[in-house]
């Protein structure tokens, strides 16, 4: 008999959707990434790669171009049209503007930052100034015959090339006017019928213009003369995407095989300056298409239609070799999908236009530690619950007792009535909501379900006391003086008395629900949060940092706790350091106040703080140890992190009860399976 | 006529050409390869050698061409010598005596009066790169002794080493590192590849290197096929590689071409893969070379690739990847188990060659004359397959019939069996098959042999295998009313006790078998196949089994395992002597009552010769050779040489040749056989480089009238095939002992047949005898015409000579030589 009960839960049928176009701010060290469904998510590379931020997606907005400008300011641009700025602080989308030049296929800040470049399905390339507060239309470039599928300023701001359906043109930004067409071959060395589409170009300083095209073509062409100048055949599918590095040194480009290439300019010989374009090294990281590159100086960054963001570190530009050289591969998101009813047994899994609640099987069987038990009854799926509109779902949760479903999008929010008769459920929208509930960024309910918590994107918390079918405002904690930052994360404690909100970057403020009013402040760290719990009784707050980084804060006491000091001083466990994903749920057993429960997507730990810490010498993955084995060595090896690694890819986890754990995975699989079928190779020796 | 020396155990060619890269002169003109002690040069137009460097006393390890000077040419051996040549006339200009066993030899053109050499210390593993200074001087025979250190710990074979551009740094590779030696920074950089113990298994380890001779680029090659071009190298941090992976095996090696385009490279798939500008999608390939291509080299001139391969065999490769010349030496790399024969037409030696292929090797030239393919089956290279395997082979009938077996075993009892008999077509001048026989026994063949008597009309071939039964082969008349033909059938079984028979032998004359069913020894009547007598010594399985020839033809020897020699007098039919002898090997003279045995003891093997009527051997020479020997033959010379002392004596008709465990052909001889070469090689020269003078065109013309007039005459003599064997028959008759000798009406027939031939035979035979030795030498003897009988060629020498002789004097032909100097070009031009 185990310690836990684990509800493994697999039918989680979520699948990311294929990353589009993946955009490097240097300024920032942030990393934007737009989706096929047209979620925006801003990676802080600095940060230990987590997910800060992102904007949800829309149905009709199919992200094709995405850049930043001036600065630390986002754009993006897609087949409806529209170029749309984002709002990093409040994280909802600034304005969109319409370039009346049909779908926009390609997008390009200038050197300087001022202006930004759309190449257009109709073969117009636009001209916009970037002002303070707006973009501004200012003129068009010479009409091609094609749609503009990539577009590059020369570094000095003064041509630039766009890569149209088989040639090249070069522009003068001054006249507008193009000064070369440079033809492309359609196929490399024979003739095809196929046309030969221009995926990606580069101009760098010297006037050489990099293109990639649908003929797996890498081409390097002279634009002052318009002639090409060396020809690197590397695919036999399309070549999609390309970037070059600041020092213009290096370049990356990605092709429909799935394979990522390197491209170095190395000097010939050791004493002569002339230097030459060598492809060097191939990585295979992706199964599916390599949509959109990037390439920071120490890293190239890779994405495609497998959903995966890979970022591979260049190994000669790493300093020291630690955990920062290593390669990593985000696939899910650093938030809560799920959140779980442990009173009904409940899941409720979040979709991006559909929401389902699921009752979790159960079994009278009993077993061995590590046996599968068969169940009594199966997991039922109990409510599949669409969208109205084409927005994707922000946030959701459903209350503890299992009888409210609150859902938001960018611009409404719902809340449901359950009620349960017998094997019967019905649904009930309580309409009427006020005005000032537009839009939640992450919505909460108290552990008695009778208060509900809505982080809105202006930066206000909002509590609404539940009754019998309807509601009632109770308060709003309006942002702090001067900030517009938004609340990404609420957690509350249990007994009700206070709520924790934490943003993208400042602190984490803890609320007084009786006295409404903000009782303290934790100090700020450098690291996002990634997770937040009240633990129950001692009502300490359990923080985790994307650095992996655990604090214990004593709400009542508004200090961190000596445990918290201790962990600290002595610094937690190089290996708990170099995990990749962010901690994304904590929780706490009911019965044993020293334990907190917490979970990566990659592992599942108990904290035991009565234990000692374990340190660099001691093994932290220590498998449970045989039963058989004298409790001495037992107690010798023990340490406060117990770790399983049983369950991965795991998206949540969560006590029931005492005895009952849930586990949802998500297997990489099953995700691999619904995905369209990849290109074709031939394998040797198959 | 020869002054006679210590006979000693020489190597006789076959030795490997494949054992290096070898080198092109300047012009393209001549290649060198390392072949054993020497070096060869070969024509890369005609595939002929021109030269043997020889002066090596230990096998040669390293060639390059002299930097400074292109016409002249470096070596270094095993026996602590560098020595510098004069290819074009073969003359040996200075040795340096370095003193270390010298394992690899790169000259370089910066460093003017030094090379670089490998060298081992101490322990057995541990090789070193070191510069040698070879200082100026005009005696020939110079101490360099200064050396100095440049890489330690590196891989012994010269592949792993190779010179960046303009020699400003050396690649080393072995195991799982990469070392680059900076000469003028006197820097080392290394970087290492994660060892096969990783996740993906990939095995990294180095095998070959190769360096970009304009650009500062290093091509290394890999166990598990993949090519990695380095990059950026001088730079510890920012070095870059790229991978191009098309060989599913170990890379073996890597050249790059002279302007740097393209990379060759080759392996196991024996494919030469030309990589274009060093990207993957840009491939050429030049298949079906025929084996694992070993080295890889370029010419300096940049028109042509060579690539040497396992089976020895240097191809030369026209830049547009197109072969165009081959140069095979003896095939090495498979088991023999058919043992050394002589191919009576062409006194080729007859041995197991690629895999399916039995190769015919000329002992005069060096070199593979053809190979017959016998499985007639694709070869697939792949470890884990079991192959066809032949195993058995034989001659008949002066040449005429060729009989093999081969067979391939996967399990125990699943044996797969073929016997072939292959007929030899004078129209084709190749042997073509003729009966194939499925499964002739229950199990494995143990021995086959012709009926090889001169007097038997009717060729026959007997089998014995291990099921028991021996097997008589005749041939009849196969023909039907589309066409008339001859094929092989049974004619009879023979077994004796359900003993496994292990040996077969017919005796000189054809009238008797002898049958060695394990330690038993039958006689059977070959007419009747009736069974005459039996021996048993119960002394062990007999292993070899031989009737005694010429005047010694009453005896029968055999051979035990337990280390036996036994001697049975067919008239008595008891045994005559027999004497404690581990015979290895035991092989008859032709020419004579010889026959030598080899034994091996536990220092080496021992040689007897002997007669089988003498109880004292002729000659015995201890510890030929520190291997056991697995095969040994007698190959009769074309010119008998006469020696008086009586050790050697066996030694003037026939040459014994003989094949150790580790697959050198060695050979007995007072001097070097490679002497007898170099005047016909020297003359092929002289050839060369003959101009078009007046006389030319004079003599060239009437020497092709010569020719054509001959082929003419020959395609009508083809058809008859005289007797080689020059004694009487009148003296073989009163040599042959009475009992064995057919009847008298029978011996009326041959007596009179065979005096009508020979008149005919005399007149041929006599003339090689009076052309001497000289003459011939300097005869214009062609050598194309080996296709023929040896017969054949004799007479068409003879007359050839005679002509030329008639023609040219001594003076005259000084004349000649004169007029080659004058340059007579104006003549064509008029």
């Amino acid at each position: 008999m185990g310690e836990f009960t684990v509800h493994r839960v697999r039918f989680f049928n979520y699948v990311p959707s294929g990353i589009r176009c993946v955009a490097y701010n240097n300024q920032s060290n942030r990393l934007a990434v737009s989706r096929t469904d047209g979620t925006v998510e801003i990676y802080n590379l600095s940060a230990n790669y987590f997910q800060e931020k992102f904007f949800p997606g829309h149905e009709s907005r199919a992200t094709e171009a995405l850049c930043w400008a001036k600065g630390q300011r986002l754009f993006s641009a897609g087949l409806n049209g529209e170029i749309i700025e984002y709002d990093l602080q409040a994280l909802n989308i600034k304005y969109a503007m319409d370039a009346f030049g049909g779908p926009i296929w390609s997008m390009a800040a200038s050197p300087h930052g001022s202006q930004l470049l759309v190449g257009c399905e109709d073969g117009s390339v636009k001209l916009f100034q970037i002002t303070p507060d707006k973009i501004q239309f200012e003129r068009n470039f010479d009409r091609q015959k094609s749609r503009i599928l990539s577009l590059s300023w020369h570094p000095s701001g003064t041509h630039i090339a766009a890569g149209s359906i088989d040639y090249i043109s070069v522009f003068d930004v001054k006249s507008g006017s193009a000064i070369h067409k440079m033809l492309v071959d359609r196929q490399f060395m024979g003739v095809s019928k196929r046309k030969c589409i221009i995926w990606g170009v580069a101009f760098l300083s010297d006037g050489t213009v990099i293109s990639v095209d649908s003929a797996g073509k890498v081409q390097f062409w002279d634009s002052a003369t318009g002639t090409l100048v060396k020809n690197h055949l590397i695919a036999n599918a399309d070549v999609q995407s390309i970037a070059v590095s600041d020092q213009e040194d290096s370049f990356v480009v990605g092709t429909a095989e799935g394979t990522v290439f390197h491209f170095q300019l190395v000097s010939v010989t050791s004493n002569s300056s002339e230097k030459q374009w060598v492809r060097t090294k191939p990585f295979q990281h992706h199964t599916h298409d390599v949509r959109a590159v990037a390439h920071s100086p120490t890293a190239l960054i890779s994405g495609g239609t497998d959903t995966h963001l890979v970022i591979r570190p260049l190994m000669e530009k790493v300093e020291v070799k630690n955990y920062d050289a290593a390669l990593r591969k985000i696939t899910f998101p650093h938030r809560r999908l799920i959140s779980c009813s442990k009173k009904k047994q409940l899941l409720l899994f979040q979709f991006a236009h559909h929401l389902e609640l699921w009752r979790l099987g159960s079994t009278v069987a009993t077993g061995k530690n590590g046996d599968t038990l068969p169940l009594s009854k199966d997991a039922d799926h109990l409510l599949h619950l669409k969208t109205k509109g084409p927005e994707n779902i922000i946030c959701s949760c459903i209350s503890p007792c299992g009888s409210w479903i609150a859902y938001s999008t960018a611009s409404r929010f719902f809340l449901y009535r359950l009620n349960y008769e017998h094997d019967n459920i019905s649904l009930q929208r309580v309409s009427k909501m006020p005005a000032f509930l537009r839009s939640a960024l992450q919505i909460l309910f108290s552990e008695d379900s009778t208060k509900l918590f809505v982080a809105s994107n202006q930066g206000s918390l909002h509590i609404i006391r539940l009754l019998e079918g309807s509601f009632k405002h109770l308060h709003t904690f309006q942002p702090q003086s001067g900030t517009v930052e938004s609340m990404c994360l609420l957690a509350v404690s249990p007994d009700g008395n206070w709520l924790a909100a934490s943003g993208t970057s400042a602190g984490v403020h803890v609320y007084n629900i009786k006295h409404l009013k903000l009782h303290c402040t934790v100090p700020a760290y450098n690291f996002p949060v990634t997770a937040l719990a009240i633990a129950p009784n001692t009502n300490n707050l359990v923080i985790a940092h994307s650095d992996q980084q655990v604090f214990e804060y004593s709400i009542p006491g508004k200090q961190y706790t000596e445990w918290s000091r201790t962990i600290q001083k002595q610094g937690f466990h190089h290996l708990w350091l170099q995990r990749d994903t962010p901690i994304t749920h904590i929780s706490f057993h009911p019965k044993k106040p020293m334990h907190i429960l917490l979970h990566d997507a990659y592992m599942f730990c108990i904290i035991d703080k009565s234990l000692p810490l374990p340190n660099d010498k001691t093994l932290l993955y220590n498998p449970l140890p045989p039963t058989n084995e004298s409790d001495v060595i037992r107690r010798r090896t023990a340490h406060a992190f117990k770790i399983s690694k049983i369950y991965k890819p795991l998206l949540f986890m969560d006590l029931l009860d005492e005895r009952t754990l849930v586990a949802v995975e998500r297997p990489l699989d099953d995700i691999i399976a619904q995905l369209p079928p990849p290109i074709k190779k031939k394998k040797f020796g198959t | 006529m020869v002054e006679e020396e210590g006979v000693r155990v020489v190597r006789c060619g076959g030795s490997e050409l494949n054992f290096r890269r070898a080198v092109f002169s300047a012009d393209s003109k001549y290649i060198f390869c390392v072949s054993g002690d020497f070096v060869k040069v070969y024509s890369t137009a005609t595939e002929e050698c021109v030269h043997i460097l020889q002066g090596h006393r230990n096998l040669v390890t390293g060639i390059q061409l002299n930097p400074s000077n292109h016409l002249q040419l470096y070596s270094c051996s095993f026996d602590g010598t560098i020595k510098l040549w004069d290819y074009v006339d073969g003359i040996l200009i200075k040795t340096f005596i370095v003193g270390h066993k010298l394992h690899a030899l790169f000259a370089i053109a910066r460093a003017e009066d030094s090379v670089f050499v490998t060298i081992n210390k101490e322990k057995p593993d541990v090789f070193q790169l070191v510069s040698v200074k070879l200082p100026k001087s005009s005696s020939q025979e110079i101490e360099a002794k200064e050396l100095s250190f440049v890489l330690d710990y590196i891989n012994q074979s010269p592949k792993c080493i190779a010179f960046g551009h303009e020699g400003e740094y050396v690649a080393v590779v072995r195991d799982f590192y990469l070392s680059v030696y900076f000469f003028k920074k006197k820097k080392t950089s290394r970087f290492t590849l994660s060892s096969s113990r990783n996740k993906k298994r990939a095995k990294n380890n180095f095998t070959c290197v190769a360096c970009h001779p304009k650009e500062d680029c290093i091509a290394t090659g890999h166990k598990d096929g993949k090519i990695r071009l380095w990059r950026n190298f001088d730079d510890d941090k920012k070095y870059t590689y790229t991978c191009l992976h098309w060989h599913h095996d170990m890379v073996m090696d890597l050249a790059f071409s002279v302007t740097g385009t393209s990379l060759l490279s080759g392996g196991r798939e024996s494919v030469l893969v030309e990589w274009r500008d060093a990207a993957e999608k840009n491939k050429e390939f030049l298949p079906r070379l025929g084996a694992t291509i070993e080295h890889i080299s370029v010419s300096p001139a940049g028109d042509l690739f060579c690539t040497s391969h396992s089976d020895n065999k240097i191809i030369v490769i026209h830049r547009n990847l197109e072969a165009s010349a081959v140069i095979q030496g003896l095939v090495k790399d498979s088991n023999i188990f058919t043992g050394l024969m002589i191919d009576p037409r062409t006194k080729a030696l007859v041995l197991n060659g690629k895999p399916g292929h039995l190769q015919f090797y000329s002992l005069q030239s060096d070199k593979q004359l053809y190979n017959l393919d016998i499985v007639q089956q694709e070869y697939i290279n792949d470890y884990s397959l079991i192959q066809i395997e032949l195993t058995k082979a034989a001659f008949g009938c002066y040449g005429n019939w060729l009989a093999t077996v081969e067979q391939r075993q996967e399990k125990k009892t699943e044996l797969e069996m073929q016997m072939k008999l292959w007929m030899y077509n004078k129209k084709t001048q190749g042997f073509v098959l003729n009966t194939k026989v499925n499964m002739p026994h229950e199990d494995h063949i143990t021995a086959l042999c012709f009926c090889n008597a001169e007097k038997s009309e009717n060729p026959t071939l007997v089998t014995t295998s291990k099921d028991g039964h021996f097997k008589v082969w005749i041939l009849t008349d196969d023909s039907d009313i589309y066409k008339k033909a001859v094929g092989w059938t049974c004619d009879f079984v023979g077994s004796y006790h359900k003993y496994q028979a292990t040996n077969c032998c017919f005796s000189e004359d054809g009238s008797l078998l002898a049958v060695s069913f394990e330690e038993i020894v039958t006689i059977w009547d070959s007419e009747t196949w009736e069974l005459k007598c039996t021996f048993c010594q119960r002394a062990g399985k007999i292993r070899h089994l031989c009737f005694g020839r010429l005047t010694c033809s009453k005896y029968l020897l055999g051979a035990t395992e337990n280390g036996i020699l036994c001697c049975w007098n067919l008239l008595s039919c008891a045994l005559e002597w027999s004497a404690k002898l581990n015979v290895r090997v035991m092989e008859p003279d032709p020419n004579s009552e010889n026959i030598a045995a080899v034994s091996r003891s536990s220092v080496g093997s021992d040689l007897f010769v002997f007669k089988p009527s003498e109880p004292r051997p002729l000659c015995i020479q201890k510890n030929i050779s520190r291997e056991e020997v697995q095969w040994g033959v007698f190959v009769p010379r074309d010119v008998p040489e006469s020696f008086t002392s009586e050790a050697y004596q066996w030694l003037n008709r026939s040459q014994f040749y003989f094949l150790t465990k580790s697959q050198s052909l060695l050979t007995f001889s007072t001097k070097s056989p490679e002497e007898k070469l170099t005047p016909t090689s020297k003359q092929l020269l002289a050839e060369e480089s003959l101009p078009n003078t007046p006389f030319y065109f004079i003599l060239g013309k009437h020497r092709q009238q010569q020719h054509e007039k001959l082929n003419a005459a020959l395609e009508n003599e083809l058809v008859q095939l005289p007797l080689t064997e020059n004694i009487p028959a009148i003296s073989e008759l009163l040599h042959t002992p009475a009992h064995v000798l057919p009847s008298a009406s029978f011996l009326c027939s041959m007596f009179v047949n065979s005096l009508l031939l020979s008149k005919e035979s005399k007149s041929a035979e006599e003339t090689p005898n009076d052309v001497d030795m000289e003459e011939e030498k300097e005869s214009d003897d062609s050598d194309e015409e080996n296709d023929f009988t040896e017969k054949v060629q004799d007479t068409d020498n003879t007359d050839l000579g005679e002509d030329i002789i008639h023609q040219l004097s001594k003076s005259e032909e000084k004349e000649l030589r004169k007029f080659r100097k004058v340059d007579y070009s104006w003549i064509t031009a008029l």
